[in-house]
C-alpha cells in the first residue's frame, strides 16, 4: 500500500498472469485495459475480457491493492458506444479509478458516474497546470499523468499550482513526441494509437534477418537496420534511423528506456504521487523484474531520503529489459526545453 | 515468478558439435512430443477458444539454434499436428538458442527483452508472432511448483498463505 510521503508504485497488466506478476512483487496499484480499439495498447490477444477482468480486480482488492482501468484512445466517430460502454463497464467493476484522455469522455464519465474517480492519461497531454486545473474544474479529475516532456523542475512546478494528484513514468520504453498526437505511425500505416490503440500495429512489420544483420520494414519502410551486435528496439518510425543531408543516424530519436531510479528521491521531494512503469504490451516476466526493482527502490527511500542509493544490480536488471541500449532520464534531466 | 523463485536458467550455448549432430537426426520426435504438449494444454482449458482461432490453418516452425533442432507443426481443427512440411515456407519462424527458448518456457525472461538482446528472432507473420505471444502470456499454469513445495513448507511450519502472499 502506498505510504506517506512515498509514491505509489503503478504496475502495468497486458493480462492476468501479469496482473498476479504486479500483485505479487510490490505494486501498489495496475493498470490494465479492455480488450478492444479503446485502450491504448490494443495488440492482438492482449489485455483483458470481462472473466479476466473480474478475476483480476478480485486478486488485487484481496491483497489491498488499487486497480486502475485505462480507457485511453479517442473514440472514432460513429462508434462512441464502444468508448462509452467501456467506462460504463469502469463503474460496474468498481475501480478505484479510469483513465481517460477525451474531453467528450470525461465529460460522459463525470457525469453519469460522479463516484468514479477520474484520472487524465498521458494520452490526454496535459503538459501546463492551467490545462490540469481546467480538467479539474470541470471534471473532478484527481490525478494527472504528466507526459514524458517536462523537466523535473516543470513537474515540480506544476505540482505546486495544482490540487491534482501528479503522477509520472518511471521506468520504460519511450514514447515522447506529443503524446497524444503523434502522427508518425498513422503516415506509415494509417493507424496510429489515438485512433486504433496501436502505435505500428503488428501486421505493417516485417523483419528481415539476412546473414549478419536485421532490416526491420513498418509498411515497407525501412525503418532499422542492426548488425549482429547491436541492441534491437520496437518497429516505430521515432526510433529508425534515417538518412538525413548525407548523414544516416537516429533522427528523432534513439532506442532507449526511461528509468528515473537516479533522480527518485528528488520525484518525491517535490511531492509527486505516483510513478508509473511502461509495459502493458510486456510478458509477466518483464512486470515482476521491473516491479520488483521498483519496490526495492522505493522501500530505500521509505528507510531514508539522505541514505538513498541506487544499487548497482536495479540498474543491471532494468538494463536487461530495457529497450536499446541505454537507460536515460528523459525529458526529466534535458538541459535545453 | 513463483515459479522461478525456486530454480533460475542461465544463458547457456550448448557445445558447437550437437547441432551438426543432432540436425542429422529426425526431427519429428521432437514436433510430436511439443504437439501432445500443447494440445494437452488446449484440453485442460487454459487457452481461451477465441484466442487460437486466429492459428487455425498457419504453420510454426521453432529452431533451436544451438541443438540443430527444428520443430514445425501446424495448427488445424482445434489442434496440433506435427509437419513434415518444408519449414521453408513457415507462416512464422522463432529462432533462439535452447536455453532462451527454456526461460520464456519458464516465465523466467520476457520475450521482448530477449527480442532487444537479439537472442530471439522473429520472422515471418509478424502479428501472428505477437498473438502467439500474447496468448501463451495469458495462459494461468497450474501452479506447479508452489503445489510441489507445500508438503515442503508444511513440513517446517510455514504458514502458507503468508509465505506465498505479501
Ligand atoms: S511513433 Fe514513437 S512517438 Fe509516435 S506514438 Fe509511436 S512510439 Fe510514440
Amino acid at each position: 500500500m502506498k505510504r506517506l510521503g512515498i509514491p505509489e508504485l503503478v504496475c502495468p497488466a497486458g493480462g492476468l498472469p501479469a496482473l498476479k506478476a504486479a500483485v505479487d512483487n510490490g505494486a501498489d496499484a495496475v493498470y490494465f485495459g479492455c480488450r478492444n480499439d479503446t485502450n491504448a495498447r490494443n495488440f492482438a490477444g492482449l489485455n483483458f475480457t470481462p472473466k479476466t477482468m473480474a478475476d483480476g480486480v478480485e486478486y488485487a482488492r484481496a491483497r489491498g491493492r488499487r486497480v486502475l482501468m485505462a480507457v485511453n484512445t479517442f473514440p472514432r466517430p460513429g462508434r462512441e458506444e464502444l468508448w462509452r460502454d467501456a467506462v460504463d463497464a469502469a463503474a460496474d467493476f468498481a475501480v478505484d479509478a479510469v483513465l481517460l484522455a477525451d474531453i467528450g469522455l470525461l465529460d460522459y464519465a463525470s457525469r453519469r458516474h460522479p463516484k468514479l474517480a477520474l484520472h487524465l492519461s498521458v494520452q490526454g497531454s496535459a503538459t501546463n497546470y492551467e490545462a490540469i486545473n481546467l480538467m479539474h474544474r470541470e471534471f473532478g479529475i484527481r490525478r494527472v499523468v504528466l507526459p514524458r516532456v517536462l523537466t523535473l523542475d516543470q513537474v515540480a512546478h506544476i505540482v505546486r499550482n495544482t490540487p491534482v494528484e501528479v503522477e509520472v513514468f518511471g521506468f520504460g520504453s519511450l514514447c515522447v513526441m506529443n503524446e497524444g498526437r503523434c502522427w508518425l505511425s498513422s503516415y506509415a500505416t494509417g493507424e496510429s494509437p489515438n485512433t486504433l490503440g496501436a502505435c505500428s500495429p503488428a501486421r505493417f512489420v516485417k523483419w528481415e534477418n539476412s546473414s549478419g544483420q536485421t532490416s526491420t520494414r513498418l509498411n515497407g519502410i525501412l525503418i532499422d537496420r542492426w548488425t549482429d551486435d547491436e541492441r534491437a528496439g520496437y518497429p516505430t518510425l521515432c526510433k529508425g534511423r534515417f538518412e538525413v543531408e548525407g548523414e544516416t543516424y537516429y533522427a528523432f530519436e534513439e532506442p532507449t528506456s526511461l528509468n528515473v531510479l537516479e533522480i527518485l528521491a528528488d520525484i518525491a521531494k517535490i511531492g509527486v504521487s505516483a510513478v508509473k512503469v511502461e509495459g502493458r504490451q510486456r510478458s509477466p516476466a518483464y512486470v515482476a523484474q521491473v516491479t520488483r526493482v521498483m519496490r526495492a527502490a522505493l522501500d530505500a527511500l521509505e528507510r531514508g531520503a539522505d541514505a538513498y542509493r541506487v544499487d548497482p544490480a536495479w540498474t543491471a536488471e532494468l538494463a536487461k529489459v530495457s529497450e536499446g541500449s541505454h537507460a536515460t532520464l528523459g525529458a526529466y534531466d534535458r538541459p535545453w526545453r | 515468478m513463483r515459479g522461478t523463485d525456486f530454480f533460475s536458467i542461465p544463458g547457456f550455448s550448448l557445445p558447437d558439435f550437437v547441432p551438426a549432430l543432432a540436425s542429422r537426426l529426425p526431427q519429428w520426435p521432437y514436433a510430436v512430443a511439443l504437439t501432445a504438449a500443447m494440445n494437452a494444454a488446449l484440453r485442460i482449458g487454459v487457452v481461451p477458444k477465441e484466442d487460437i482461432e486466429a492459428l487455425e490453418g498457419k504453420t510454426f516452425l521453432i529452431d533451436i539454434l544451438d541443438a540443430g533442432a527444428r520443430v514445425c507443426f501446424t495448427f488445424g481443427n482445434g489442434i496440433f499436428h506435427p509437419s513434415f512440411a518444408s519449414p521453408e515456407r513457415a507462416d512464422l519462424v522463432f529462432r533462439a538458442r535452447l536455453s532462451a527458448f527454456l526461460q520464456l518456457a519458464a516465465r523466467q525472461e520476457d520475450p521482448d527483452t530477449l527480442f532487444f538482446k537479439r537472442e530471439l528472432s522473429i520472422e515471418g507473420d509478424t502479428e501472428l508472432g505477437l498473438i502467439v505471444k500474447n496468448t501463451l502470456d495469458a495462459i494461468e499454469w497450474p501452479d506447479l511448483t508452489a503445489l510441489a513445495a507445500r508438503p515442503i513448507l508444511k513440513f517446517h511450519g510455514f504458514n502458507l498463505e503468508t509465505a506465498v502472499d505479501h
